[in-house]
């Protein structure tokens, strides 16, 4: 048995202690949104936060996790996706295909919250995942969004939203 | 109507197509005879819409959302037409086999060659306008007044005379009874609302908030997992494995071969199916590819390079008599790697098999394709067969035309029938066996006179042929036409640029062991850096400008001399770039056409005395004739650079002993975000005819850079990957 405090709850479940911690979310607690790119902390699709720190969960042995570590998932960032790295990534409609998001949000998060005006240099180390659609131009530009306090002048991409705002 | 149908994916997520207003069914997976198919059931007006009575509009969307923001344009063109009110427009996959069924009532599911809007801007927008003339007439028939005198807007219908008013989704039912109009009339462009605005993507929040579902994340009552090897070496089979070694160790149902290339480990989870395949001894069958490598590859495209069996693409003139006769000569031979797409989601799909019905629910770019691979590996008919599309983690063309997944994931579930079985990759197994960037060599040579004009050009390619390994009952005669994709003499979808006396272009099929693909950008991709590198080096070998000899060369193709002309005109070409961090900073120019629109870039990098490359800004312009949606091109422009840098600057796969060296990322590196240029794009909409957007951009971003790099080095670069090549100043 292990046990696992993920977004704010402790979760008791079954699984072998050198099962990564990725596929314990994934498979044993059915949290999705963390995804499997590369099984080797190269990509960065499965970035969670281990008190708050962005951690690759795919080579995160489930047995190295304690009970009293706070885990937080793309799922238990915010609520409603009202996070300001969620709602600057909405705003300049960053993703693509999606899939590197989830990672890519848990990264800029855990990096804003360190240094809350990043520099360009800050956000190159910090942001070593992979997206392979290529949207690191709104990745960096979202992420100043955040740092200016949701200001998406910066970004000057004029995209009209459904609820009648233009960034 | 689509009384049967059981799922589609929307954007959020899974819905009960057709069940009554708002009712989302979260993850629900259905499989046949499910309760929640029997709720109250919205008729469709059309193959295209359906309007719920709170004046949701749901449209229907028959290519698949990998990105590259088709499910937005393809909506907007239908909404354009149908007057509905944009902020409730959902969207859902049509079935595969609910097009089979109404007669291909969807047209083409096929998502590659950019040809999401293209190929079916007009029978969508058909679709949208059909619908909104039988809800603006079901509302005339309702108030007795003629058609012509009601107007539509915004989901609502106005009878300017009465002053009455109605919405759509009050005369939806009365609307789906009527017959459809035998003429409909599409909008001046000029008076488009929707179409040409920047909106924002239908799918995004999904995505931030990591709610949306993914083939790899699906789950279903009662699933297994599956974890798969395949022969390492192209064409090799499984001699031999010892099931009884793993089948012991916790969750694992089965130990079964797939095929006779292929061993998987069926499990309760998919990490535990994944390390007892790791865990388990397989010994292969090599075959005969064993004994291939990249050096014997390069040496059989080296022989093509001057063999006499080529077939011939584009010719005018006599390119071969001029050349003997040229006052010079310039010659050069450029080369161009296997690649691997490297989606960042790998390939998988969950299949349940039953003797009288076969369900497979994949990320797929052809969903019908996937299903007559389904039917085929199910041994059932495509009647008794179905496929759910789920939302891609990245197509690039590998989930397009070769099904190889889903005809194992069907193999391994009729092996436990009646259960739901995902098959996923471990990134090794993608990278190991992909249908990979066909890999060439280009010799080029050139004819001047005594004024440094060209007089003759003369372009050999040599190497794979992707027809040949996909489609081969496409190759007429030997030639595969797609092998001269933007160099072909005329026509709309990827004509060469330039005009040349006497030219010659002409392909030696060379076909490894490899097995090719369609990747993103295609055959353009390096046609695109043989062409363009080339002519900047006959401009430095003749002391010209590289823009001012293209336009030498571009004055009969206007279009292509617009975007061109565009790059030009934004970088400021006649203006030296500033230094930047104190090193100087060069130009490099490309232009191309390719699946029906017009790019051009220029790059703008310094290299520093210790070779090392910086990619500064990229200016690219395209023209796409109709621009859908101008933000969402911008975002594909950006996302063809980082495709195509991570090509130029690393993409290569290597095979040694018959199979590929490089099995993961820390082995094939992408383009992250310290390596990624500051892009500018320049959209140049003009008009009067509809190309693709998601792959031009990228057959430009190489020899863009590489032209730059001459600039700033004097070195010139005829074989990727970057990273093999030294830029030290010597």
């Amino acid at each position: 048995m292990a046990k696992l405090n993920v977004n704010g709850k402790v979760r008791d479940f079954a699984v072998e202690g050198d099962t990564p911690l990725l596929w314990a979310l994934r498979e044993q607690l059915g949290l999705t949104g963390t995804k499997y790119g590369c099984g080797i902390a190269v990509c960065g699709a499965c970035t969670v936060h281990i008190n708050g720190v962005p951690t690759r969960s795919c080579v995160r042995p489930v047995s190295t996790v304690k009970a009293s570590d706070k885990i937080v998932t793309i799922e238990g960032l915010s609520p409603d996706g009202s996070h300001p790295v969620q709602k600057a990534w909405a705003q300049l409609d960053v993703p693509q295909c999606g899939y590197c998001q989830s990672g890519m949000v848990m990264a800029a998060a855990a990096l804003l919250k360190a240094k809350p005006s990043p520099s360009d240099a800050d956000i190159d180390q910090a942001m070593t995942n992979i997206c392979r659609c290529g949207t690191y131009n709104r990745i960096r530009a979202a992420i100043k969004v955040v740092a200016q306090g949701g200001d998406t002048k910066s970004a000057a991409l004029s995209i009209h939203h459904t609820d009648g705002s233009t960034t | 109507m689509i009384a049967t149908n059981k799922i589609s994916v929307s954007r959020r997520g899974f819905l009960a197509v057709g069940a009554s207003a708002g009712l989302v069914v979260g993850f629900h997976i259905p499989f046949a005879g499910d309760a929640s198919a029997q709720t109250a059931v919205i008729p469709e007006i059309n193959a295209w819409v359906v309007v719920r009575p709170d004046d949701t509009v749901v449209i229907r969307i028959a290519r698949s959302e990998m990105g590259q923001g088709t499910l937005t344009g393809l909506a907007q063109l239908v909404a354009e037409e149908l007057e509905c009110n944009w902020a409730k427009v959902t969207t859902e996959y049509p079935t595969p086999g609910q097009n089979l069924a109404r007669n291909r009532a969807w047209g083409n599911f096929s998502t590659g060659g950019s040809r999401g809007i293209r190929e079916s801007h007009d029978y969508v927008r058909k679709g949208g306008a059909t619908a909104r003339m039988m809800l603006v007439q079901a509302a005339a028939d309702d108030w007795k007044v003629p058609a012509a005198e009601c107007r539509a807007a915004n989901s609502v219908i106005t009878h300017a005379p009465s002053g009455r008013t109605t919405t759509y989704g009050k005369v939806a039912a009365e609307a789906a009874r009527l017959t459809p109009p035998a003429q409909v009339t599409l909008k001046d462009p000029k008076d488009w609302k929707l179409v040409g605005k920047r909106l924002a993507r239908l799918d995004t929040i999904e995505k931030v908030t990591g709610k949306q579902i993914y083939g790899a994340d699906l789950t279903m009552p009662g699933m297994l997992n599956a974890a798969i090897k395949d022969c390492p070496v192209f064409g090799g089979k499984v001699k031999s494995f010892n099931a009884a070694a793993i089948e012991k160790r916790p969750g694992i149902k089965k130990v079964l071969r797939v095929g006779d290339s292929a061993v998987a480990v069926v499990a309760d989870t998919w990490w535990r199916a994944k390390t007892a395949l790791d865990a388990l001894s397989i010994e292969w069958d090599n075959g005969p590819n064993v004994v291939n490598s990249s050096a014997s590859v390069a040496q059989m495209l080296k022989a093509g390079l001057d063999a006499t069996d080529a077939v011939v693409g584009n010719q005018n003139g006599d390119a071969k008599t001029a050349l003997a006769a040229a006052v010079r000569r310039i010659e050069a031979v450029y080369s161009y790697p296997h690649q691997n797409h490297a989606t960042m989601e790998p390939m998988n799909a969950t299949a349940r098999w039953t003797p009288e019905r076969c369900e497979v629910w994949t990320p797929t770019q052809n969903g019908e394709a996937a299903l007559a691979a389904a039917a085929e590996a199910a041994g059932l008919p495509p009647a008794k067969c179905e496929v759910y599309k789920i939302h891609l983690g990245g197509g690039y063309g590998r989930r397009g035309a070769v099904h190889d997944w889903v005809r194992q994931a069907v193999d391994i579930a009729k092996q436990m029938p009646g259960i739901p079985v995902k098959l996923l990759w471990s990134r090794e197994e993608d990278m190991l066996h992909g249908r990979y960037h066909p890999v060439t060599q280009c010799k080029l040579q050139a004819g001047l006179d005594a004024q440094g004009n060209i007089t003759a050009l003369h372009m050999r390619i040599s190497g794979q042929s992707i027809l040949a390994g996909v489609f081969p009952q496409n190759i007429r005669n030997g030639l595969d036409p797609v092998q001269f994709q933007g160099l072909n003499a005329e026509g709309p979808e990827a004509s060469i640029g330039y005009s040349f006396p006497n030219l010659l272009i002409d392909h030696a099929m060379r076909n490894p062991s490899v097995p090719p693909g369609f990747w993103r950008g295609v055959n353009l991709n390096q046609n695109a850096i043989y062409l363009e590198s080339f002519l900047d080096e006959i401009a430095s070998a003749t002391q010209q400008d590289p823009l001012a000899l293209r336009r030498k060369l571009m004055v009969s193709h206007p279009k292509h001399l617009a975007v061109l002309n565009a790059v030009a005109e934004r970088v400021k070409w006649d203006v030296p770039p500033p230094d930047v961090g104190g090193q100087k900073v060069y130009r490099g120019l490309a232009q191309t056409m390719g699946f029906g629109s017009y790019v051009a870039a220029c790059a703008e990098v310094s290299v520093s005395n210790d070779g090392l490359l910086k990619i500064h800004r990229i200016v690219a312009a395209t023209d796409p004739g109709y621009a859908v949606n101008p933000q969402q091109i911008e975002a594909q422009v950006e996302g063809s650079f980082a495709y195509g840098l991570s090509a130029a600057l690393f993409g290569e796969c290597t095979q040694k002993d018959g199979r590929m060296e490089q099995d993961n990322f820390n082995t094939y590196p992408v383009v992250q975000m310290l390596h990624m240029p500051a892009v500018e794009t320049v959209i140049v909409a003009s008009g009067g005819f509809w190309g693709g957007v998601g792959e031009p951009t990228i057959a430009v971003a190489a020899p863009a850079v590489l032209n730059a790099i001459f600039a700033a080095t004097g070195k010139r670069i005829r074989d990727l990957p970057l990273k093999n090549q030294s830029l030290k100043r010597a």
